[in-house]
């Protein structure tokens, strides 16, 4: 019996190592929400999809999207990256530090990037292939990333993945649903259950920050693949609960936050968890601070019953605690609720409520990052870059006040388009207001010069800034250039628009570690949590006028260049065709004709009148002087007044 | 030369154009005529051919939203007027007070609230910076111990735009002594930005500084922009509240700016009105859609009536009551002949039109802007003051919750027309005269009447010069290879008027240096010294005598390069240069060959070509006396330099010289 148990157990280890390492297509549904300091709520969505390598699974998938499974096979893909944002993250309230900001909070409009497994020399013609099919995939045009201004292949200061990366962003790309269409059929049960069904159009459109992401990792063509793909969708949308009627009161800030629910944000509620889907998850996330902010009022952390300053509807089933916490004084708890598939009672609908005001504010990142044009005119102009020091900064100042000269490292990366000639010498560091030689500040830079209609201008620097600075800025100036007239987009009166630059730190890496406790199950959300990553911000998105034809300026060019054209050739051609000489033969020889006939004629007269004969005053010599006659002009003005009398007195 | 003296008799014919020149020439003196009258009469008729306006950009949509203010945002921004004034009562350092006041309610609002502290700076005379763009003078501000004001800046951020625009709401106010108005106006800018802040539609950013004018209006605004366009290297701004941001804040590209003011009016029972402000610096107007927008919307929206500046006491003028009468005859007659025709206009139509025509050429001629909008148009950005005028008493509150309604949906429907356009200002017009808010006459129609007016000078040039040479010819034939040599000596002479011109132009740099001088003193300076220049100039010419036409033909073409150049420029100064320069230019003689009404005439024409008498004429026409006129005189060259007007370099490099030459040939012992 017990060699039968023991058999039996070897067998069902074995059967779930094979599982395991064999492998099964996984797909997973999970939703954070995270209360924001200023009032709304942050809700992430992370669906995230697995397919085992091809060599041991095979190229069915039962789950796995065929688009992407043939769109990563086709193009080598190594890693991808296709995010589409409307509305700009805020870095001031909502925080830069954490895994989620650092990693959703994207430039406005479309950003791609991705690195490819095939010979250098073809990584251009992949991307190029790409851009089109993924253009075709989700509705919009990412085509336009296609040109070769319009990209560029970051070196080491993106993502420290070198050689095969690509990264190109359309600052100008509008998202809206047809965008978020194709991205939900990527999933199982599309939006027809699970969590996907909480994406109710108006709602999600209508919040303070929409960012649909799309990331995808895959060691197919490594030699030893063990992953298999891996598709992950977020979507990130920032909420207010309440509508704005309720007004805060002119007495002050302390103010009961919003009390929301699945229902008051997105207007639905989950009738159960995806079918399909291996886990599907709801977690709430409260910040370290807003935990240390609360903690006076509430005694016993474990258990968030009883005294403490919130409640949620419905009973979470785990609670995660943050640990080795970045920041000292508090740390972040994770509450996480299950979707069962029992539903046959009641939909989910996670409500949360606020008991006693609280304020608190977001894990900012290390510095303040803004970007800004300076001068005016068409000619030139300048970009600012300007970095001013966070509490967090400062705080390192103190951490690391050991006498050593302490600095910050910052990575900037900046693609500027061609029509934008930056003059890269004419760099300028100032910190804290005083100018600094380059050599002082910049540690490593790498820049290529934008090149007329081929290529973007690409600069790279890696910045060494002394931690006790309170700002710092960066300047380069920059003529504007001229465009053809086609090609001007529709919209050229607009201006044309500079991508956001990256800033990154990569002396910070950004990570939540929580103690799992046993109840808690293998989420991929918590696990991206817990990996080690660059904390990363994105600069704004810059608008530069630049001098714009009159667009019908092509009809008045046809036609005074027509004019040109005919009085040059006209009088060319009188030139060539005139011969002066002759001309005078002739008007003497006509002069004389003339003159015979009128001397006749005078002669005639004169014995008429019997008068003597007297030779006529030659030809009058006021001819060129006066070349209306009196007579004439006595005649026209008698016309014009019988013309008018007729008028006044008819009329 | 072996031509036969009969071969020149029988001159070759040649070609029609060349003809026609030669024939014009010929008549110099009545193509001066013709041309110098259809000139001025095309002048007078501009207020009969004005065109109305219309609004020219489609994507403005003026029609296409109802306001959405509510009475929620005026009751809320009537406590918050209420809560000013009572401030100013209550409180002794309003200075700090009000700017923590309006941040604090700002801050409500939900708008990112900063402070921008600046200090005043002296407005200097720097000889080489005309035309040179205001960031290329980042001064290094040297702290004294003078106090900083504060400018408040609330901005509101589009909630689904990308940032990269803005739209500049100025409510200027002085925090030393708040005046009611400038309460309402605040009150006004914060209905709006109540609204604003809950909004969803908007695309771009909204920026409402309430700027402290305690240095004056354009001080506080140009302090702003200037710290807008460059890095700032002062640091941070310490600040107590926590609501407050304490870094400068900026909002991507400006694409247009509304000063929003209250004024008070004397007359019962008139209805509200709404005056534009919109002349900027060297004459530069925004486009005309904005100003277009503003008064389509004040008109049609809120039923108030538009005014552009106008010349007050030009509209009791006789003269122009005249010349409308005539107007309106031949309007009269010319629609009894044809029903179709239409033109003239009712003789009030008329004198207002003059009277406002008159006063936008003088602001655009003197080039110093109307107000704190002028700070925007240095930066290429569109920008207007509307100045609500009322005479609802401030204590009555029911008139405040009116005007505070009105204006906020005024302002309201005015940014979401702007805010429906994602393009820059650029479909209407730049250049352009105004006759009333809603009748226009663009550059098309203006510069046919300009170069009516100096079409004269070439042709009078090439007709003393050839007529000169003409004389010269028979007088001394045997001097022949110097006979294209005898416009050198005028040229030398006219350069050295000329570097004159800008020595006299540049004078006041170093009168400047003197310390603690009296107006009075330094004009007697600038006076004296320019005379003594002149005079060792005149030595240094030398008194040789040089052909009186000759030199009068080089200094007209000298004055007809200089009044087109600065038409370019700005041409509300080229035409009233024209206007005083061409006559005289035309007339003058001297004075031993003219007839003696010829020689009076141009003794007037003198006597009125000098700049400071065309001021003090104008002044005491027009009776703004205030302090000895000498002392008038020297501010108003003051303020002419200190705003980089181009009229300043005119004056001194164009009309001086040009009138020096005049007197010069006026006084030529032939």
């Amino acid at each position: 019996m017990s060699r039968f148990l023991s058999i039996s157990i070897l067998l069902l280890f074995v059967l779930y190592v094979s599982s395991e390492s064999a492998g099964e297509e996984e797909f997973t549904e999970e939703l954070l929400f995270r209360p924001l300091p200023d009032r709304k709520v942050l809700s992430h969505f992370h669906f995230e999809s697995r397919a085992p390598p091809t060599n041991s699974y095979g190229h069915h998938h039962r789950l796995f999207p065929k688009a992407i499974y043939q769109l990563v096979h086709k193009y080598r893909i190594k890693q991808m990256e296709l995010s589409f944002t409307q509305g700009r993250w805020n870095y001031d309230s909502w925080g830069g530090f954490d895994p989620i900001a650092s990693s959703n909070a994207k430039p406005p409009g479309v950003e791609l990037w991705a690195v490819f497994d095939v010979p250098p020399d073809q990584v251009d013609a992949s991307w190029k292939n790409l851009t089109h099919t993924l253009s075709g995939l989700f509705c919009a045009s990412i085509n336009f990333l296609e040109s070769s201004t319009a990209y560029s292949a970051p070196d080491w200061s993106f993502r420290s993945l070198s050689g095969n990366l690509r990264y190109g962003s359309l600052p100008r790309e509008a998202v809206c649903t047809e965008n978020l269409t194709p991205w939900l059929k990527l999933l199982p049960c599309r939006d027809k259950s699970g969590l996907s069904s909480l994406m109710n159009r108006p709602s999600i459109y209508s919040g303070f920050y929409h960012s649909q992401r799309l990331h995808l990792t895959s060691d197919e063509f490594d030699p030893v693949a063990l992953n298999g793909i891996v598709l992950e969708q977020t979507l990130t949308i920032v909420l207010q609960p309440d509508s704005l009627e309720t007004h805060p009161s002119f007495s002050g800030s302390r103010k009961l936050q919003p009390s929301w629910s699945m229902s008051s944000l997105f207007g639905k509620t989950v009738d159960g968890k995806c079918a399909l889907a291996k886990s599907s998850n709801v977690y709430v996330q409260l910040e370290g601070s807003l935990v240390y902010n609360m903690k006076n009022t509430w005694n016993s952390i474990d258990s968030y019953e009883g005294d403490s300053n919130f409640g949620f509807t419905v009973s979470p089933d785990r609670m995660m605690k943050e640990i080795n916490s970045v920041d000292k004084e508090g740390y972040s708890i994770i509450y996480g609720f299950s979707i069962n598939n029992d539903h046959s009672s009641k939909p989910f609908d996670l409500g949360f409520w606020w008991k006693l005001p609280v304020t608190w504010s977001c894990v900012k990142a290390p510095l303040r990052v803004s970007r800004f044009l300076m001068g005016s005119g068409n000619e030139k102009g300048a970009i600012a870059l300007s970095l001013q020091s966070t509490e967090w900064s400062q705080s390192l100042l103190k951490a690391d006040n050991d006498g050593e000269k302490c600095n910050l490292r910052v990575d900037v990366f900046q693609l500027v388009p061609w029509y934008i000639k930056v003059y890269y010498h004419t760099t300028k560091i100032y910190v804290d207001g005083a100018s600094q030689s380059l050599g002082d500040i910049i540690e490593k830079m790498s820049v290529s010069p934008s090149e007329d209609k081929v290529s973007p201008g690409v600069m790279e620097m890696i910045l060494r800034l002394p931690c006790d600075m309170k700002s710092a800025s960066l300047t380069l100036e920059f003529d504007k250039g001229f465009l053809h007239i086609d090609e001007y987009p529709p919209d050229a009166n607009q201006g044309f628009d500079i991508p956001s630059a990256i800033i990154s730190y990569p002396d910070f890496q950004t990570r939540l570690q929580y103690k799992l406790d046993t109840t808690s199950i293998k989420s991929p959300m918590v696990s991206k949590m817990q990996e080690r990553r660059t904390i990363l911000s994105y600069t704004e998105v810059l608008l530069v006028p630049l001098t714009t034809p009159d667009f019908s300026m092509p009809y008045n060019v046809i036609t005074i260049t027509c004019t040109v054209f005919a009085l040059y050739f006209g009088s060319l051609l009188n030139a060539l065709r005139r011969r002066v000489g002759e001309e005078e033969r002739l008007r003497k020889s006509k002069d004389k004709s003339t003159g015979k006939l009128r001397l006749l004629l005078s002669k005639l007269s004169a014995k008429l009148r019997g008068k003597p004969w007297e030779p006529p005053s030659s030809t009058p010599p006021s001819s060129s002087s006066k070349f209306i006659s009196t007579k004439v002009v006595i005649k026209i003005i008698l016309i014009a007044a019988i013309a008018f009398g007729w008028q006044y007195y008819d009329g | 030369m072996a031509t036969t003296p009969e071969k020149d008799e029988e001159k070759p014919k040649h070609r029609p154009i060349i003809r026609i020149g030669i024939f014009i020439i010929a008549h110099s003196l009545s193509v001066s005529v013709v041309c110098c009258t259809a000139g001025v009469l095309a002048l007078l008729l501009f207020p009969v051919i004005a065109k109305k306006t219309y609004v020219s950009e489609n994507a403005l949509l003026p029609d296409s939203a109802n306001p959405m203010i509510s009475d929620k945002d005026v009751s809320r921004a009537n406590i918050f007027v209420n809560e000013l004034t009572s401030l100013k009562l209550k409180s002794q350092n309003t200075v700090i007070e009000i700017p923590r006041l309006i941040a604090l309610h700002m801050a409500n609002l939900r708008g990112e609230v900063s402070y921008h502290k600046f200090q005043t700076q002296s407005n200097k005379f720097h000889p080489l910076r005309f035309f040179t763009s205001p960031n290329a003078e980042a001064d290094n501000l040297t702290t004294t111990c003078e106090s900083y004001a504060t400018n408040t800046i609330g901005i509101v951020r589009a909630q689904h735009g990308d940032g990269k625009e803005a739209i500049v709401l100025v409510t200027p106010y002085n925090s030393v002594n708040l005046t009611q108005n400038e309460a309402l106006s605040l009150g006004i800018a914060y209905s709006a930005f109540s609204l604003l802040a809950q909004v969803n539609w908007l695309a771009k950013d909204i920026i409402w500084i309430a700027a402290d004018s305690r240095y004056g209006e354009y001080n506080s605004v140009a302090a702003w922009l200037r710290e807008y366009h460059t890095p700032s290297s002062n640091g941070l701004h310490e600040s107590i509240e926590t609501e407050v941001y304490d870094t400068f804040r900026r909002a991507g590209t400006m694409a247009a700016a509304l000063v929003i003011k209250v004024a008070n009016r004397g007359e019962e029972g008139e209805k509200d009105a709404l005056n534009i402000y919109a002349e900027a610096s060297n004459g530069q107007m925004p486009n005309l859609d904005l100003i277009n927008i503003v008064s389509y919307m004040a008109v049609h929206g809120e039923g108030l009536s538009v005014h552009v500046e106008k010349l007050v006491s030009l509209l009791d003028s006789r003269c122009l009551k005249f010349i409308g009468h005539v107007f309106e005859r031949i309007g009269n007659v010319v629609r009894k002949l044809n029903p179709q025709w239409k033109f003239g206009i009712p003789v009030k139509d008329y004198v207002e039109g003059g009277a406002t025509l008159v006063s936008s050429l003088y602001h655009q001629a003197l080039g110093v802007p109307t107000g704190s909008h002028g700070a925007f148009r240095d930066y290429q950005i569109d920008a207007i003051t509307i100045e609500i005028t009322t005479n609802r008493s401030s204590t009555n509150k029911g008139g405040q919750d009116e005007l505070l309604l009105q204006g906020g949906r005024l302002i309201e429907t005015v940014l979401r027309s702007i805010n429906n356009l994602l393009e820059k200002f650029h479909q209407s017009f730049f250049l352009y005269l105004l006759t009333s808010s809603n009748k226009f006459i663009s550059v098309g129609v203006y510069m046919i009447a300009f170069l009516l007016l100096v079409a004269p000078l070439p042709v009078l040039a090439a007709a003393l010069f050839s007529d000169a040479g003409k004389s010269i010819h028979k007088s001394e034939k045997n001097s022949k290879p110097f006979k294209s040599w005898r416009w050198l000596h005028p040229t030398k002479t006219i350069c050295l008027i000329h570097l004159w011109g800008a020595i006299v132009s540049l004078l006041p740099y170093f009168i400047y240096q003197i310390p603690d001088s009296q107006p009075t003193y330094r004009l007697f300076i600038w006076a004296f010294l320019s005379l003594f220049i002149l005079t060792v100039l005149g030595s240094l010419l030398g008194a040789r005598s040089t052909q009186w036409a000759v030199l009068k033909s080089v200094t007209v073409s000298t004055a007809f390069i200089g009044l087109c150049l600065m038409s370019v420029i700005n041409f509300a100064t080229a035409e009233i240069g024209a206007l005083l320069l061409v006559p005289l230019c035309l007339m003058i003689k001297p004075w031993r060959l003219a007839g003696k009404a010829h020689s009076a005439l141009n003794l007037v024409l003198v006597a009125l070509g000098f700049p400071g008498a065309v001021f003090l004429v104008v002044k005491s026409a027009f009776g703004f006396q205030n302090g000895s006129s000498l002392v008038e005189f020297w501010y108003w060259m003051e303020s002419l330099w200190a705003w980089n007007s181009a009229t300043y370099i005119y004056i001194g490099m164009v009309h001086l010289p040009c009138w020096v030459l005049c007197i010069y040939i006026l006084l030529h012992p032939c």
